[in-house]
């Protein structure tokens, strides 16, 4: 099977949406969930106030980036920590490789992490023989169901209780009316060991504090703690954008992320890295390794409109709200990124052509801007590309072409009006062979009525 | 007092009884409504579509024709949130500035009942009538009108039923509507499936209506749409 990419995305979604009727069941209800606590978690703090610091600060590291990274590096290379720099996926992973070559690497467990889902990184150990585990619950069910995420932050949001029943029970004969809390107990037993077993742990970052040189991560399962604190070797990697500029800045985003994604005050465990272990402590890999990736972010970068996008803290509220994203999960973006985001994320980081027709798969309802803690304007983005997208003739030449003459009519009221009033002729039912948009609307929709007489009509006549 | 009413392409053509009564209701107000002959199209479909030198052309048009207009009303929270956020924007020089002049003195017609002319009770025509109302995206969150349709329905005795996805997009999106068309149709369900039983649904916006008809209809359903403008104009009469 080959990966899925963004060029199927209407196949995909149109498929999930008429055959899998329970996954759009899985997705809303949870992602209604989540924007529920959203809410609640946001009215306890001055919301409006703390967005607008998160985008102020997010906008000043992103303006002044290379300062930023700079003494970040200076700060963890002082700790003990190796930095090493990647431009793009191939690096990543040759660095990885390195390390896993010079300790004789054979298994390795996982912190969720989108950006290593980004990168490749589970198939490219896998071809070199290194056993991974994803060691978050969410994660552990669809690596052994072989799927990618469905959200950032539920990866298996499209699965329902039953559908986790059952693998379960195939893979380690728990019984088909297990409770969630026993199939958890099954995963913490068969995780337990993979952690013990582990010669190197994978986590991603949410944040770095340049001024300290310090990893910030957010998690509920304790499996992060234990990833990169139990093997010899902690890989982060972590993206260009995720740096902040003060430890104290940490207060603020670890809240007001964990707000945004689950409406929790700030999540169960935290865990500020700062450095392999230390002589006399207790714990702690021997070796921290960050791997700094760009991956196309400077490039969005250098885009004065689509940096923004770059402010994001990876929460999925904006996943959350999307009734777009909600009819499907995140599968058939075929993208890591899914949702509002992952529609403005895929242009700037794959290339536009590569990313259509996402920055499409929106009907523009702006929800999505109402719940970014970040305040970036998704739809104004997800214009912007599409206005690119118009300029790099990657939309059909014949919506271009009506477009043009619909514009042009536009120009000449009475030739609009003729044309509209040719509107009451147009034979709906047996118009999809000759204009494909008639036959998409009347595919799933019935005719609109078309007036008698247009207004224009009516009050030449005189309205009463 | 002198308005514009600006009917839209959609108004004109599929909702031409509405805006009609958009008149009536208007000049019941005391308010003397013009209706500018050579407006169109607002340029809404080419812009959301990224088709910006076409929405401009069209943008400048529009400009011209309500030049004179004291106010500028439309039975669409969708296209007066074209008019009044993204012309400014969208054209340049001394154009934005006609176009900044023109978004303040414009207003969906339920927005400038209540905001302009402060009016909240028109009557009793709806007492006893189980209404839901859909909040169009761009009237919800582009011009931030939310209380001031249910104020007027509410007033004129009807009874608006809580519907939990009353501010959900219904699908439609321009567009969006026939490039996407399953999913869009998806949306629609959404609504449909936790729509209250009730006499009428209604909204501000006739693309919207136009798309949750169009599903109810291909799913067999005999659910009664109307123009929030005439539901207006029949509190009063």
């Amino acid at each position: 099977m080959s990966a899925p990419r963004p060029g199927g995305y209407a196949q995909a979604a149109a498929d999930a949406i008429r055959n899998h009727p329970e996954v759009r069941s899985a997705v809303t209800a949870a992602t209604r969930t989540f924007d529920t606590h959203r809410v609640e978690a946001w009215k306890e703090i001055d919301s409006d106030r703390w967005r607008d610091w998160a985008r102020d600060v997010k906008q000043n590291v992103l303006t002044h980036l290379d300062r930023y990274l700079e003494e970040a590096e200076a700060r963890l290379t002082q700790r003990g920590a190796h930095v090493h720099w990647a431009e793009n996926a191939s690096e990543a992973l040759d660095l990885l490789a390195r390390i896993t070559e010079r300790h004789g690497v054979k298994r390795v467990v996982k912190a969720k992490s989108m950006l290593t889902e980004e990168l490749g990184v589970n198939a490219s150990l896998e071809a070199r023989g290194i056993r991974v585990r994803e060691t978050d619950l969410g994660e552990y069910i669809i690596q052994l169901l072989g799927q990618p995420p469905s959200h950032i932050v539920g990866p298996a949001i499209h699965l329902s209780v039953d559908d986790c029943r059952r693998l379960f029970h195939e893979r380690f004969g728990t019984p088909l009316d297990a409770t969630p809390d026993a199939l958890a107990a099954e995963a913490r037993r068969a995780l337990r060991a993979d952690f013990l077993a582990a010669d190197l742990g994978i986590s991603g970052g949410n944040f770095l504090a340049a001024d300290t040189g310090t990893l910030a991560l957010i998690e509920n399962e304790g499996n992060i703690r234990l990833s990169t604190s139990t093997p010899r070797v902690h890989v982060a990697f972590v993206g260009l954008e995720k740096l902040v500029p003060r430890l104290a800045d940490l207060s603020g985003f670890l809240q007001l992320t964990s707000r945004s994604a689950t409406g929790q005050a700030i999540g169960t465990f935290v865990s500020l890295i700062t450095g392999p272990r230390r002589t006399g402590e207790p714990d702690g890999p021997e070796e921290l390794h960050v791997i700094l990736v760009d991956n196309g972010r400077t490039r969005v970068l250098a885009d004065t409109k689509a940096w923004e996008a770059l402010r994001c803290v990876r929460c999925g509220s904006c996943l959350n709200i999307c009734p777009v994203y909600r009819q499907t999960g995140g599968h058939p973006y075929g993208y890591t990124y899914s949702g509002p985001i992952g529609a403005i994320l895929a242009p700037g980081l794959l290339g536009l052509e590569e990313a259509m027709p996402l920055p499409f798969a929106s009907s523009l309802c702006g929800a999505c801007a109402d719940v970014c803690p970040v305040r970036i304007p998704i739809p104004d983005l997800l214009l912007y590309w599409r206005e690119r997208a118009v300029e790099a003739g990657l939309v059909p030449g014949l919506e271009r072409a009506g477009m043009k003459a619909y514009a042009a009519a536009a120009e000449r009221p009475a030739l609009f009006g003729a044309a509209a009033a040719s509107l009451r002729h147009i034979p709906w039912d047996r118009g999809g062979r000759a204009l494909p948009v008639l036959g998409a609307w009347t595919g799933e929709r019935t005719p609109p009525a078309v007036s008698p007489t247009s207004f224009r009509a009516l009050w030449k006549k005189g309205i009463e | 007092m002198r308005v514009a009413l600006f009917a839209t392409c959609l108004g004109d053509r599929l909702f031409a009884d509405a805006c009609a009564d958009a008149v009536r209701l208007l000049r019941h107000l005391g308010v003397t409504v013009e209706f500018p002959r050579g407006q169109t199209c607002c340029g809404q479909p080419a812009h959301n579509a990224g088709h910006v030198d076409e929405a401009r052309r069209m943008a400048r048009h529009t400009l011209d024709v309500f030049a004179d207009a004291e106010y500028v009303v439309l039975p669409s929270g969708s296209c007066a949130g074209m008019l009044r956020h993204t012309y400014p924007g969208l054209l340049e020089g001394a154009h934005a500035d006609q176009a900044r002049l023109l978004a303040g003195r414009t207003f969906e017609l339920s927005q400038f009942v209540v905001e302009v002319l402060g009016v909240t009770d028109l009557g009793d025509g709806l007492e006893g009538r189980r209404v839901a109302y859909h909040h169009g995206c761009h009237a919800l969150r582009s011009l931030r009108i939310h209380d001031e349709p249910l104020a007027l329905l509410r007033g004129a005795g009807a009874q608006v039923l809580p519907w939990e996805a009353d501010q959900e997009c219904c699908g439609f999106g321009g567009l969006f509507s026939v490039k996407l068309p399953v999913v869009s149709a998806g949306m629609a369900d959404r609504k449909l499936d936790t729509l209250p039983p009730v006499d009428v649904v209604t909204s501000s916006d006739g693309g919207c209506l136009m798309q949750l008809s169009g599903r109810a209809g291909r799913r067999g359903e005999a659910i009664p749409f109307r123009h929030l403008a005439s539901l207006l104009w029949e509190a009063v009469s």
